[in-house]
């Protein structure tokens, strides 16, 4: 076989992700709905921060377009980590219904075909919203060749860090089921809090979410470096530059838990 | 190739395999639950040959679905060995999953949502499947399994017998060299189970597929397997052929005399009166003696009318081996 590991997974990813797809169009109407409304509840979001700003000139120093750039990386990164491997969250579900049993008597990776099945685009929503949050928010930024390096690998990593909170956390469930909400206060309780600029957080937040739920490394660091700013907070420079960093060591201990989480997994009784 | 193989090695290969669970228990009298440890499989050991077709018989709880899990590699044994083809099912998983197809009977594999053909035309990309063996697989088991009518419809609008079939068919696309079925027929009508037999012993024969069967249903096992194991209490009691279980199981066959008058019960030399109806009695003997110094003896001794031997019924003599080490 010429292809082999990495590239072999994606394209048994993308083959899974297709079907669902292909079966999602059967019923377009509730589609397009779906698409909409998901995009108008996360526009909503944004809104509110207008609102906020609409009665503040600035938010901890920080001005709207500013605050618009940390947004919209992290919801960005959230988005497109979401969309393509969301349903592992649903792996207690997948345990409970013997899902999980008939997918791995199947010859293609286990955590491909969690995180494929069930693909949706419905979330494509929040992915425009994001999207254009960020490109307007981009317009402010005084670009050079190093801040536009910065700003890809910024996504890349933050797409990888959000990979692995999704993944470690989802883990939780191979050894106590229903545990989705505790993962979702880490998942998407993480992606909330880096909408905002973190120094309006206690300094021991800061370093949480910079060591031990990294998601200060989504976008807090390296916007600091897009918008030209020294860190308020006094953190090493040297960490504006540290994503690629956190998004690979996440994404490998979120890996682990997963082998060890399929080690021990005792699947149901009947 | 595989034929060759099976000569010098097991397909299936199972030593001392051991599987318990830890399990959180209520308690009386106690707030907490407590912990504690339950042994589903132990001391279990035996082998397959490649194109034998085995059942896999137990009450309910024995571990029979345990057993399947790991030699499927879904659950890591806690001791003792296995090995399918060669492999370590659970460390060599998505390796083996390619030689094996697996069918839960209480659970499809596949997709809810989807025609049937989506599903097997994914399960082609899976298992990367050459396109010609494929059409000529999914056109042969269709037109066996009678499901060309069925292969636009989503699967959740199918019959129970005809979403069997497909899942029966989604497990065999890929030529698997052993099938593992966990109970099968469970919940299908007398004519798609005769059907269904008829499938796996014709693709027994033709492509020479083992198969590890479970079943609660003793016509599964007495119309498809030469050999059964018996499994209780997480290990093996019995392992041979369907016959042998009757010795095994110490089971009697029963001598049904019509005397021409009553009488008290018959007192003859390696039999006991079970009951006595009137001018009929019915004499229990070891199912492994003959017959004729019974009949014999008591046609020596009595007026009798008419004599007939009744076989024990094999649901008998299984139901005898579980009560003995429960
Ligand atoms: N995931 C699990 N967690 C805890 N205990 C389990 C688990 N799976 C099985 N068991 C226990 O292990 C034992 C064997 O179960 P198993 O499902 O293998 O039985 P079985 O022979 O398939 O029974 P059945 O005929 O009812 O399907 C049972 O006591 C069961 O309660
Ligand atoms: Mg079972």
């Amino acid at each position: 076989m010429a292809e082999s590991g990495p590239a072999l997974h994606l394209r048994s990813y993308l083959q899974i992700a297709w079907l669902w797809i292909r079966a999602a169009w059967q019923y377009p109407t509730s589609f397009v709905l779906l698409a909409v409304g998901n995009g108008l509840i996360t526009a909503l979001d944004f809104v509110g921060l207008w609102i906020m700003f609409a009665h503040l000139d600035d938010l901890a120093g920080f001005t709207l377009p500013e605050v618009a750039l940390l947004y919209g990386s992290a919801s960005l990164a959230l988005a497109v980590a979401d969309t393509a491997i969301g349903s592992v969250e649903r792996i207690g579900a997948y345990i409970r219904t013997g899902r999980l049993d008939q997918m791995m008597t199947k010859p293609v990776p286990l955590l491909v075909q969690v995180c494929a099945d069930q693909f949706t685009l419905r979330r494509l929503g929040r992915l425009t919203q994001a999207a254009i949050v960020f490109g307007w928010a981009c317009t402010y930024v005084d670009w050079t060749p190093s801040r536009v390096v910065v700003a890809l690998w910024m996504l890349v990593s933050g797409g990888l860090v959000f990979f692995g909170l999704f993944v470690g956390f989802s883990c939780v469930q191979f050894w106590t089921t229903d545990a989705t909400e505790f993962a979702n206060a880490f998942t998407y309780g993480g992606a909330t809090v880096t909408q905002y600029p973190l120094t309006i957080f206690p300094r021991e937040v800061l370093v949480g979410l910079t060591f031990v739920i990294p998601v200060a490394f989504v976008n807090w660091y390296p916007c600091l470096y897009l918008l030209g700013r020294s860190d308020p907070t006094g953190m090493p420079e040297a960490f504006q530059f540290a994503s690629p960093v956190a998004g690979v060591l996440t994404m490998a201990a979120a890996l682990l838990v997963w082998r060890s989480g399929v080690r021990h997994y005792t699947s149901t009784g009947s | 190739m595989s034929l060759t193989r099976s000569q010098h090695e097991p397909l299936i290969d199972v030593r001392a395999l051991e599987r318990t669970f830890d399990v959180r228990r209520r308690v009386e009298g106690r707030r907490r639950r407590v912990r504690d440890s339950v042994l589903a499989v132990h001391d279990l050991t035996f082998t397959v040959a490649a194109g034998e077709m085995v059942g896999y018989i137990g009450p309910n709880g024995a571990g029979k679905s345990t057993t399947i899990k790991m030699l499927t590699g879904i659950l890591v044994p806690t001791g003792g060995q296995v090995r399918v083809a060669g492999l370590d099912p659970s460390r060599d998983r998505v390796e083996l999953a390619r030689r094996i197809g697996v069918v839960f009977g209480q659970r499809s594999t596949l997709w809810w949502d989807l025609p049937l053909r989506d599903s097997f035309d994914l399960l082609q990309k899976m298992y990367r499947i050459p396109p010609a063996r494929y059409r000529d697989n999914l056109d042969r088991f269709v037109d066996l399994l009678d499901l060309g009518g069925q292969l636009d419809t989503p699967v959740r609008q199918l019959s129970l017998g005809q979403r069997m079939r497909g899942d029966i068919t989604a497990a065999l696309l890929h030529d698997p060299e052993v099938l593992y079925l966990d109970e099968p027929t469970i919940g299908l009508d007398v004519v798609s189970k005769g059907r269904l037999r008829e499938f796996l012993r014709a693709l027994n024969d033709e492509r020479g597929t083992t198969l590890l069967l479970t079943t609660h249903d003793l016509q599964d096992i007495e119309a498809l397997c030469d050999r059964v194991i018996v499994i209780d209490h997480g290990t093996s009691v019995y392992d041979g052929p369907l016959a042998g279980l009757h010795a095994q199981g110490g089971s009697s066959r029963m001598l049904v005399v019509d005397l021409v008058d009553e009488a008290p019960p018959i007192e003859v030399p390696g039999a006991t009166v079970r009951r006595v109806e009137g001018p009929r009695q019915w004499l229990s003997f070891p199912a492994d003696a003959s017959a004729a110094p019974v009949v014999a003896a008591v046609a020596a001794s009595y007026d009798v009318a008419d004599l007939s031997i009744q076989e024990p019924a094999i649901e008998d003599v299984i139901r005898e081996l579980y009560s003995r080490d429960a």
